[in-house]
């Protein structure tokens, strides 16, 4: 998407308006709605900037999950205009007919209106996929540390950039189907560890983790997540290369 | 009334929690950690440029070793920090990070042979050696003397904070997140554990522990521009003022960071300078080194800034609708060198004001202006990481005033801090738990949650004129005109009186949801007062300190007055209907420097009122090092300024080269 096109054609100021889901599942007055918010758009307004705007100004009852609002912890994701993205680095400008509408981001516990609990879905992933180093070296912290090659620990960095952010499963029709399937985020880092130096676990021990249809094999390889991953990472060649490895699994 | 028991309770997912947490959990203590946010997405995870440590290892960073960081870190916070803490952190940073990489920090490793470089501007060729091929690398940061900044790209935050939390869940510690402690229980002058609003639901909840720590962050968010998160209102720091019995140090010891990107305030890393970036004008001039002829655009953070808005104020900062700038230059570093070590900075640069910084001239500038970025204060503790008033309350990482970096923190030391004090001081809090039993009653913790239930509905039966979000922009907008970069006491005393109105206001407010439950409304209600007081104890702390120190400069007191001001302010909030804090102060004692007070060797000179005992304790420093010669370091080390560190965590680090030398 070329941003500079959007905003030369973009009136300044122009009224956008920002049509919302309401909803408090744990209100009982409360029923599922839409609701509209009108605002005057700013130069280089962003989705936080809108929601922060309408929540100060216009509706101090608005729920919506922001925390660095820079792109890099993951916590805004939801759907705009039918695609999943995180709102802080979605621009208002885009939007050319001045119309945008937010739902929460689906797969995840709803709280409210815009907030969900991705927190207790990604550790419980974190803990099923074991996603920590394992080995059997004690490591004496006074001595040097192991030397690593480093286009493999930039390899390694690479996987490492996941933020958490939920875009991938909400992308994912496998997941949609399977509350259990551990999606391009838990595969992916499956591979991270696969391919660090220090981790000692073997094709089989993957195989214990990731080998069934919850795992690897439940992926349709349909491409939802990558097309979405907002931090571009490599996510089908990488759950190719851990289904190839399970596989060959005996 | 629900009670959630544990044997450590810590407050605040982020490095520092997380790795205390493997400590208490190591210790075979039960653990809880609570967290406002899912804990990876903890403002540790802001983190870009790097973690201090001196491994090293690259040939630029030859020579260093923890004395070099530790004079680094006391010139950094201009002779305000606790040198026995700086002490401490500098022998535990080299083991943290290798403790790091062996739980899969994919530091960024050394290469043999040639690479390029950028230093002051030109292409220079530095060559490393065969026996430091695939050991950890480092990067220039300001107010180093060697390059110390261990890195991952740009989003080194990031990867300590995921392989922290990890750790941290293949331990079983327990995470409850979307949970924030709204007041602290305590009996007979001990903690006892914190009263929690569960943010999904409303529900109040009691957390009682043996032990209790406080890793909750900084206090960013009550100035108007912050590169901080919106999670960094400091409501932790602000729990423990409100009992009247813990205490806050150096409030007003506030960092405003050179280069996060204009408007929005987003960091863009000390690394841009780091790795060679240049500072700009309106007319593409470099204007540092006229300033600062040694270090440049690399004297420290406090420095920098000013050294940027006396620019401006000169008359040379670049128009915009948002307020002057000035520009940030990394174009000259490259295309290949920024996609791979500043690429988080390349992507907030294109996403947020559609430049691509990798574009060769002006084209790839980034409009910058010095924002408030670390907070300096906190809650007060001793070198273990305890209050020194309030028995079992624990505090670590920015939340504390440990005091590690006085009144400039070093660019790098912040996610180390928060990684070494959680080994650190997470040890000894793991001792206390240990060693510590319930002495609270049931009754005592329902007072407590009984307390904070009342609140909640006094809050939502005001009929007042006021609503709470306007309050708090008056409270950021004195907080940046008037308590930021250059201070004078006209503005500061305004400041307090305003605040002080404010403070007042937030009882006369209308809430327009009255449910409990989930109503962001209700939560402004109840951390903006909690806010304002923090930014009083900073307005006044600011106000009463009249020397410059660190980022604390004042226009009318522009001289460092060691005579009359090494000290640390200390804050305490007496009476519940108290409007205003009660300040006192602590000496620095002199005598037991390691390193005596001096110049910094950057920032203006001329500006010191010495204290006679600087001079004196640098005479017997010298007599000392006379009497030792020939001892090594450690020795003189240990007979200038002895100092402990609990398990392994004194022992000498190994570096490439040298041995344990």
């Amino acid at each position: 998407m070329n941003r500079q096109h959007h905003q030369d054609e973009i009136i300044e100021g122009r009224e956008i308006t920002l049509t919302i889901f309401r909803y408090d599942p744990n209100n009982k007055e409360s029923k599922p709605h839409y609701q509209d918010y009108k605002i005057a758009e700013t130069p280089g307004m962003t989705l936080y900037i809108a929601l922060i705007n309408i929540l100060t100004r216009i509706d101090h009852d608005l729920s919506f999950d922001f925390v660095c609002r820079a792109g890099i912890c993951g916590s805004c994701a939801m759907v705009v205009n039918g695609k999943p993205r995180l709102a802080c680095k979605t621009l208002t400008s885009e939007f050319t007919d001045g119309k945008i509408t937010l739902l929460p981001l689906p797969t995840f516990q709803h709280i409210k209106d815009l907030s969900i609990d991705t927190g207790t879905w990604m550790n419980a992933m974190s803990v099923k996929v074991e996603s920590w180093i394992h080995s059997k070296e004690q490591v004496d912290i006074s001595k040097l540390e192991k030397p690593i090659e480093p286009e493999v620990a930039d390899e390694v960095f690479e996987l490492d950039r996941c933020i958490e952010c939920g875009i991938c499963l909400a992308s994912c029709s496998t997941r949609v189907m399977r509350e259990d399937f551990l999606g391009a985020v838990g595969l992916v880092r499956t591979a991270r560890f696969a391919i660090d130096p220090h981790d000692e676990r073997t094709d089989d021990d993957f195989y214990e983790l990731i080998g069934d249809d919850d795992g690897i094999f439940g992926c349709m390889s349909l491409l939802g997540c990558e097309d979405h991953c907002p931090k571009d990472l490599p996510l089908q060649t990488k759950i190719a290369y851990m289904r190839r490895k399970m596989v060959e699994v005996k | 009334m629900k009670i959630v028991y544990t044997d450590a309770l810590i407050v605040g997912g982020g490095l520092a929690g997380l790795r205390t947490a493997i400590a208490t959990k190591d210790k075979g203590l039960e653990t809880i950690v609570l967290s406002m946010v899912p804990v990876k997405r903890s403002h540790s995870a802001a983190a870009q440029g790097g973690m201090q440590a001196s491994l090293g290892n690259t040939v630029m960073s030859q020579g260093d070793n923890e004395d070099v960081h530790f004079a680094d870190t006391v010139k950094g916070s201009d002779w305000g920090c606790d040198q026995d803490v700086a002490r401490m952190f500098v022998n535990t940073a080299p083991k943290a990070i290798r403790e790091l990489a062996g739980w899969g920090v994919p530091w960024s490793r050394i290469g043999r042979g040639d690479r390029e470089v950028i230093i002051n501007s030109k292409k220079e060729t530095i060559t490393e050696s065969n026996e430091s091929h695939g050991l950890i690398n480092s990067r220039d940061f300001g107010g180093t003397k060697k390059w110390r900044t261990c890195y991952t790209s740009d989003a080194t935050g990031h990867t300590m904070l995921y392989a922290v939390a990890n750790e941290a869940l293949k331990r079983g510690v327990v995470i409850h997140d979307k949970k924030e402690a709204i007041s602290i229980i305590h009996e007979d002058g001990k903690c006892w554990g914190v009263v929690v609003r569960d943010l999904k639901n409303g529900d109040l909840i009691a957390y009682v522990a043996r032990g209790t720590m406080m890793a909750t962050g900084g206090y960013g968010r009550i100035y108007k521009q912050s590169t901080n998160a919106i999670i960094c209102k400091g409501i932790g720091v602000a729990i423990a003022l409100e009992t009247g019995i813990a205490q806050l140090g150096n409030m007003e010891a506030v960092q405003f960071h050179p280069t996060p990107i204009v408007p929005s305030g987003i960091l863009l890393t000390e690394g841009c300078r780091g790795d060679g970036g240049i500072l700009r004008d309106k007319d593409g001039y470099r204007f540092m080194p006229d300033y600062e002829p040694e270090k440049k655009e690399l004297a420290s953070r406090d420095v920098v800034s000013r050294r940027m808005i006396e620019h401006i104020r000169a008359g040379k900062g670049v128009d915009s609708p948002y307020g002057e700038h000035l520009w940030l230059d990394i174009s000259i570093l490259g295309r290949e060198h920024i996609e791979k070590n500043l690429r988080d900075v390349q992507d907030i640069s294109k996403t947020f004001n559609g430049i691509d910084p990798a574009d060769e001239g002006k084209k790839g500038w980034m409009p910058v202006l010095p924002m408030q970025h670390y907070s300096m204060g906190g809650i007060r503790t001793n070198a273990k990481g305890e209050s020194p008033t309030m028995k079992g309350l624990f505090c670590a990482g920015e939340a504390a005033c440990w005091d590690l970096h006085g009144f400039n923190r070093l660019g790098g030391n912040s996610v180390s801090e928060a990684v070494v004090s959680g080994m650190i001081v997470g040890e000894y809090f793991a001792n206390y738990c240990k060693e510590t039993h319930l002495a609270t009653h049931t009754l005592t913790i329902k007072r407590f949650l009984q307390e904070q239930s009342d609140y909640l509905d006094e809050i939502l039966a005001y009929d007042g004129e006021y609503n709470i979000f306007d309050i708090k922009d008056e409270m950021r907008n004195i907080m940046q005109e008037d308590v930021g970069i250059f201070r004078n006491g006209e503005g500061l005393k305004e400041a307090v009186e305003v605040l002080e109105t404010l403070l007042k206001r937030t009882k006369q407010i209308s809430v327009g949801s009255k449910i409990r439950g989930n109503n962001p409304e209700l939560n402004e209600s109840y951390r903006v007062p909690k806010m304002i007081k923090l930014a009083l104890c900073a307005a006044k702390g600011a106000l009463e300190r009249t020397e410059s120190r660190g980022a604390h400069y004042r226009e009318d007191y522009t001289k460092r007055d060691d005579a009359n001001w090494l000290k640390r302010t200390i804050t305490s909030w007496k009476n519940p209907e108290d409007t205003l804090p009660t300040v006192s102060y602590e000496e620095i004692d002199i005598k037991g420097m390691e390193l005596a007070p001096a110049f910094r060797g950057y920032g203006r000179k001329g500006s010191l009122i010495e204290n006679p005992l600087s001079g004196e304790r640098a005479k017997e420093i010298e007599e000392i090092k006379k009497k030792l010669k020939g001892c090594d370091r450690f020795e003189l080390q240990d007979a200038l300024m002895p100092y402990k560190l609990p398990l392994n965590f004194k022992e000498k680090n190994e570096r490439v080269g040298v041995g344990y030398e």
